[in-house]
């Protein structure tokens, strides 16, 4: 690898998938790039005044405007004839939720640049509250297990469908315990020339609370699992899906963190566990992940 | 520290902080049973595992002790230890 | 500041044209050579960005214009773009204004010297698309310098200078220049329309302070915790400081270049020697000299002072054009909810510390669109005459319609 384009001494949470993510984007990227990021995690912990984690050209503007001031970037890099690459790196609470307007409109005006979109599942920087990109029955603060209730009641938002329903040209999931395939996918996602969409499942140690050093593994087993299917799109039609051999039930997923434990509590969680393991059944038989 | 018009930083200024504070446990590479697949470089979060002629050596200045290299490590020869300070 | 009786001298009458005001700002913001262009459509600003893009679309104009989904990403786009050292325009008003709220703050904070132009209209609930100014003196705190014209050539000629201001290495602020909107927008006036050779003289291109720029790298838009965020405010406030002195200066600079002064911080007419002076910002100036001169003509002692600059606040100015006067009327397009209007309680605010006791009366009016006639004015000064001999009301809603209260 590379000389690391992000500087250690961040302060993201020992043992964050974000940083990972960022690293590996930059690496397959280079140091020819500009980012943009909106207020999230990772705003907070790679640029605290005076000091800044980048090593590439960065801005950071507002929550829910990365897509417009990246969009004002890019007319600057096309007016000046400049094949400097474009990439803003934002979580799944700005991507799916505030900043939808300006996703939208950027995606739609076709500007020339890749968004990835590190996914925690919650708006983690304000302390671990449901953002659009919750999954189905996990507890957050905002959707909290507790007598009445079992998390978050709505499925998760399809951010790649509406990035492919505004005919992004390249689309995909990835996720950060698939460094090579999430390497590969930004690089040929930089070869367009449009928008392009990458969503990295990153999972949170301090939102989803599990054992330290875990992080790799569990995003592997989301893969496995089959709730987290890495996909491709190219122009809109699905072009690459990474099998699962032996598709792992959901239940050594959900097991394994502390925001689903309530279902292991109480008596009505074994059916919502049922559901999620439907969802991910659904994921298998539509993407064929199984051979 | 002075304050420029707009707030503009330097580059790979967090250098200065040395988050090797934060940690409790501490990374020992078993240096015979690794194979050099550079996992624990590409899995750590702060980026701070490196090859040191040829050796993949931990910068515990700042390393956060997240163990998630000593979970991903093909040949478990990573082990994190209790930091005696 | 200019005097006499009118502050125009046009030394070209010949080269005058009729043309809608938003054409004429279309055309100065052509003479000031943007980079980029982003802005949403919005009555009754629209016809500026109409006319700018035909302007791109015909080759007269080399800028990127962006067609964008909101006023919010209108903004935005321009902090992207000025990032990379482009030299940058929008233009909105009323609800585009409020919505992009939260960036008016991000751009200032940020030092951007992004200019707009902003059609003032008033803000819903109710909805009303007719001129007043609550929309940018509700944003006085923003962090944006203010500047306020009277009529189309000012519009004009203010947007070029905006450029001037906003974008001098000790100032590094934004700017909105304030038309009324209709009024100003949609009228059609004889203009001396800015010649492109000597504007480009007057503003050359844009030197940013840094920018992004992978062969440099920096980070923009990092957090400052207690420790530092005041010294960032306090560097913002004493560019505005500084920004009394450049204002004055580039208008004095705008009039050795064209021969035409509107003034720089603040302007005068017929105010030297008056006993009732009123105080306003924008178009109603024009309704506001003619009542002056059929008042003078009867031996009222009358006159106006414009403020040009609200933001920053001209106190000293105003004092001293004011110290004089035995009665001061502030007429303006706005109000404070819960406490009387930006003009009147800034300009009290900014007299009470000195020695000026004179009474001062405040009056919204225009509101929502609703004529200012010279009937209006002459039952003002009436009402600021009787105030010398105690005030009755210290703020009042001109022309409330109690019959339908």
């Amino acid at each position: 690898m590379e000389k690391s384009l992000l500087a250690p001494g961040h302060r993201a949470c020992a043992g964050c998938a974000m940083p990972t993510t960022i690293r590996l984007v930059l690496d397959a990227a280079g140091p020819n790039t500009i980012v943009v990021s909106p207020t999230s995690c990772l705003e907070v912990t790679t640029t605290p005044f005076p000091e800044s984690a980048w090593c590439v050209p960065w801005i950071h503007s507002l929550f829910e405007n990365a897509a417009a001031v990246a969009s004002g970037v890019e007319v600057m890099l096309k007016r000046r004839h400049l094949d400097t690459n474009l990439v803003i790196i934002g979580g799944d609470g700005s991507t799916f939720d505030i900043g939808m307007g300006s996703n939208s409109g950027m995606f739609e005006r076709g500007h020339k640049m890749l968004y990835v979109c590190y996914d925690n599942e919650a708006y983690m920087n304000t302390g671990v509250q449901r953002s659009g990109s919750t999954p189905f029955c996990v507890h957050t603060t905002t959707t909290p297990a507790g007598t009445q209730s079992l998390g978050n009641p709505r499925p998760k938002k399809d951010m790649p469908a509406i990035a492919l329903a505004h005919r992004v040209p390249y689309v995909a999931t990835a996720s950060v315990a698939y460094p090579v395939d999430l390497r590969r996918k930004v690089k040929a996602a930089l070869q367009v020339n449009g928008p392009s969409y990458i969503q990295v499942n990153a999972p949170c140690i301090t939102g989803w609370t599990f054992e330290a050093g875990y992080m790799i593994e569990l995003a592997r087993l989301a893969v496995e699992t089959g709730l987290w299917p890495l996909t491709e799109y190219v122009n809109g039609e699905l072009v690459g899906v990474k099998k699962v051999r032996r598709p792992k039930p959901v239940e050594e997923y959900l097991k394994a963190q502390g925001r689903y434990k309530h279902l292991f509590k109480k008596t009505d969680g074994a059916d919502m566990v049922k559901q999620i393991q439907a969802i991910a059944d659904a994921n298998i038989a539509k993407f064929k992940l199984v051979d | 520290m002075e304050i420029k018009a707009g707030s503009l930083v330097d580059p790979c200024s967090t250098r200065k902080t040395l988050t090797g504070a934060w940690r409790t446990f501490v990374p020992v590479v078993d240096q015979e049973k690794c194979i050099k697949c550079s996992l624990c470089e590409i899995y750590c979060p702060e980026g701070c595992i490196h090859q040191e002629e040829g050796l993949f050596v931990p910068d515990l200045d700042y390393c956060k002790g997240c163990s998630v290299c000593a979970h991903e490590c093909p040949r478990m020869c990573i082990t994190m230890v209790l930091e005696e300070k | 500041m200019s005097k006499g009786n009118d502050s125009r001298k046009h030394q070209n009458t010949a080269n005058m044209k009729v043309v809608e005001g938003s054409y004429a700002v279309a055309h100065a913001v052509m003479c000031c050579r943007p980079d980029v262009i982003s802005a949403y459509p919005i009555t009754p600003q629209t016809h500026i960005v109409e006319n700018l893009s035909q302007l791109v679309a015909d080759g007269e104009l080399d800028s990127e214009f962006l067609t964008v989904d909101s006023e919010f990403s209108a903004l935005s786009v321009l902090i992207g773009s000025s990032a990379c050292g482009a030299r940058t325009y929008s233009s909105t008003t009323s609800q585009g204004l409020a919505l992009m709220y939260e960036v008016l703050y991000n751009v200032s904070g940020m030092r951007l010297p992004i200019v707009m132009n902003v059609a003032n209209r008033a803000l819903g609930a109710p909805l009303n698309i007719w001129n007043d100014q609550q929309d940018s003196v509700g944003a006085r705190d923003v962090g944006w310098l203010q500047i306020y014209v009277e009529d189309v050539q000012e519009a004009m000629d203010a947007t070029l200078q905006a450029y001037k201001i906003a974008e001098d290495a000790e100032i590094r602020t934004p700017i909105m220049v304030c038309m009324d909107g209709f009024i100003l927008t949609h009228v059609y006036e004889p203009v001396e329309l800015l010649d492109k050779e000597l504007a480009k003289e007057f503003l050359p291109a844009f030197k940013p302070a840094g920018i992004l720029d992978p062969a440099h790298p920096k980070t923009f838009g990092a957090f400052a915790d207690p420790s530092t965020y005041t010294e960032f405010r306090y560097q913002q406030f004493e560019a505005q400081q500084k920004a009394l002195e450049k204002i004055e200066l580039v208008a004095r600079e705008f009039e050795e270049t064209f021969g035409r002064n509107y003034g720089g911080l603040i302007d005068s007419y017929h105010a030297d020697d008056a006993e009732v002076v009123l105080v306003t910002m924008g178009s109603v100036i024009g309704t506001i000299k003619d009542a002056i001169d059929a008042m003078r003509s009867e031996g009222k002692r009358v006159g106006l002072i414009k403020v040009r600059s609200y933001r920053p606040f001209p106190i000293l100015a105003l004092r001293k054009a004011l110290k004089d006067a035995s009665a001061i009327a502030v007429i303006e397009k706005d109000v404070s909810i819960g406490n009387e209007a930006g003009l009147v309680t800034d300009l009290k605010a900014a007299f009470y510390n000195s020695s000026i006791r004179i009474p001062i009366i405040g009056f919204t009016a225009g509101l929502g669109g609703r004529d200012i006639t010279i009937k209006d004015i002459r039952k003002i000064v009436e009402k600021a005459e009787a105030a010398r001999k105690g005030i009755k009301s210290e703020f009042e809603f001109l022309n409330l319609r109690e019959e339908i209260l």
